[in-house]
């Protein structure tokens, strides 16, 4: 039987898969952008886990919310991230680096 | 929903019609051509919602079933807010039209992101929070790469952005595991659920990944690492806008989560945020010593001024929330002066922002080089400016809270941070004047804000226009005893 607790554990795994991924990239900028996905992605599933376990259908509202906006965000974050191509003609981790200190 | 939950949040739908027309009018006609009268009318719009705001007063009142509070804190730092991003406003027109780059994007993303500020000041529940705080900043995230022909524009845009929707996935995850212990994302039912002055182990965690959020958008410490990059790569209207009303928000947006969610537990969080105020006092004072460009200086400021305004939330009290919320109203007032004045900065038609270049300038530029002597003076905490009434007042409610220690690193950090400020002075009165000098002017509207902003932080000792009166007020309608 599937406890809230694995659900729990499986978030947190994906949760700090997400957080590592941003950090410990040094490749590719569109690596963190998946790594943030990841992030979110495991708040909805907290958020379902605790909706179905509390029998409330606050949390599932919330994460139609947090859908939405995270698609709100992936598109600026490409959007901003294709004006830095343009600019910088690469999008390499270490490449943005124009300011230091 | 019933016409009366309306009436409470028209101000918000009132701002969100009107970008929502401003935007669809500016496509339809001239485009950028028409951004610099959209620029004028957006700052009337906001300012005049400040003016309502700050005529409508009255009761705390509460819209749809807990998810949207009116009080008189929110309405506060809504004034505030508004008024910062109204001035901004009028600040910027002339520094973008000048380089031809003002874009009637620029009008509307400020006021969506004032939307935004004006929902997350005035959430009631961890989803209107959310909407608020998701609003605002992916307004700001636009907004600082709004050059988007320029590599530093758009570095900050992507650095903002990373750590921004990073900050978003901490905060948010903290919620997941608040509702989840607390049962609701309501804060007057997860503040029920703290008992006997602390919160259980889960909600604890939701809490710590909570606070990790608000940290970042009030960039204090362990959470800055974006600002310095953040405040130099962006447009220099942009990073006076950043250092002036979305710090106003996210800072009342703390304070509202942390008295209104957890305000049952008080002593659960004090430590954390007693902690990063101490660490972000002392890393802003001193990282900004090395600093020669004068929008990173600004940077390390701010992350140093908000560790001041946390000494304030940290105390707990209703005392503490009463002086973080002058400390912040003084520290906008200040902030937009300076900025007015580093608008200005220009050498040969370029904008420069070398802290060299304003060698000397009392030679000549007086009134300009004695204004801003008075504005670092107030950011140091010299007194008798009102910089000093600020500081004194988040120090006195540190110490009324039993928080000496904190009390006294908070006085030995101002006065470590003093020496960047006192160094400009003495640059603008003692220094050479071999190097490149400024050699721009001034527009009237950037003179009369940094003459305003200088002349209220000398007339504002005798009462501080009664500022301290409305924040008391504010506070009492926050903190519940």
């Amino acid at each position: 039987m599937v406890q809230l607790e694995h659900y729990l554990a499986v978030a947190a795994a994906l949760f700090v898969i997400g957080i590592f991924g941003i950090f410990l990239n040094r490749k590719n900028v569109i690596v963190i952008l998946m790594s943030i996905e990841l992030v979110l992605l495991s708040v909805n599933i907290n958020f379902v886990a605790f909706s179905a376990y509390l029998g409330d259908l606050t949390g599932q509202v919330f994460t139609l919310f947090i859908l939405t906006v995270a698609a709100a965000e992936a598109a600026i974050g490409l959007a901003i991230l294709v004006c830095f191509f343009r600019n910088r003609g690469t999008i390499a981790v270490e490449d943005v680096s124009n300011m230091k200190g | 929903m019933t016409s009366s939950d309306l009436a409470i949040i028209l101000p918000e739908i009132f701002l969100a019609l009107y970008a929502m027309v401003a935007l669809l009018v500016a496509v339809w006609t001239g485009k950028d051509k028409v951004a610099s009268l959209l620029t004028w009318i957006s700052a009337a719009v906001l300012i005049a919602t400040a003016l309502w705001i700050m005529l409508s007063g009255g009761e705390t009142r509460v819209a749809f079933s807990g998810m949207f509070v009116d009080d008189q804190f929110a309405r506060f730092a809504k004034v505030t807010l508004l008024m910062a991003s109204g001035i901004v406003l009028l600040l910027s027109e002339g520094f973008f039209a000048r380089r031809d780059a003002l874009v009637f994007e620029f009008p509307v993303l400020i006021v969506l992101s004032t939307i935004g500020m004006m929902v997350m000041i005035s959430a009631g529940d961890l989803i209107a929070l959310y909407m608020g705080l998701e609003l605002q900043s992916l307004s700001l995230y636009v907004l600082a790469s709004i050059r988007r022909d320029s590599l530093r524009s758009t570095e900050a845009g992507l650095k903002y952005f990373i750590l921004g929707a990073l900050s978003s996935g901490l905060l948010l995850y903290g919620a997941s595991l608040t509702y989840g212990y607390a049962g609701s994302t309501n804060f007057g039912e997860i503040f029920a659920a703290a008992t006997d002055g602390h919160v259980g182990f889960g909600l604890l965690l939701g809490l710590t990944f909570m606070i990790s959020g608000l940290a970042f958008k009030v960039s204090a410490v362990p959470f800055h690492m974006w600002t310095p990059d953040v405040y130099e790569g962006a447009p220099t209207p942009i990073t006076a806008f950043f250092a002036s009303a979305p710090k106003m928000a996210a800072m009342a947006m703390f304070a509202r989560a942390m008295h209104d969610a957890f305000g049952n537990a008080v002593a659960d969080w004090q430590q954390i945020v007693a902690l990063m105020a101490l660490l972000s006092m002392y890393l802003g004072a001193v990282a900004g010593i090395g600093q020669r460009d004068i929008k990173r200086l600004m940077a390390y400021s701010s992350i140093s001024h908000m560790g001041f305004a946390l000494v304030g939330l940290a105390a707990g009290t209703e005392q503490g929330v009463t002086s973080m919320l002058i400390y912040m109203a003084i520290y906008v007032t200040m902030n937009i002066g300076t900025f007015a004045f580093i608008l200005s900065m220009e050498r040969e038609g370029q904008h420069i922002t070398s802290i060299d270049s304003l060698n000397m300038l009392s030679k000549k530029e007086p009134v300009k080089a004695l204004a801003m002597l008075i504005l670092l003076f107030s950011l140091a905490g010299v007194p008798p400016l009102v910089g000093f009434f600020g500081k004194f007042a988040v120090l006195m409610a540190a110490l009324d809270a039993g928080l000496v220690w904190l009390a006294v690193l908070g006085a030995i950090a101002s006065v470590i941070s003093a020496f960047y400020y006192l160094r400009i002075v003495y640059y603008m009165y003692f220094g050479s004047d071999q190097v490149e000098q400024i050699d721009g002017t001034m527009s009237p509207i950037q003179w009369t804000v940094l003459m305003a902003s200088a002349a209220i932080m000398v007339l504002g000792v005798i009462n501080l226009f009664g500022v301290d009166g409305f924040a008391a007020n504010a506070a009492a309608s926050l903190v519940i005893n």
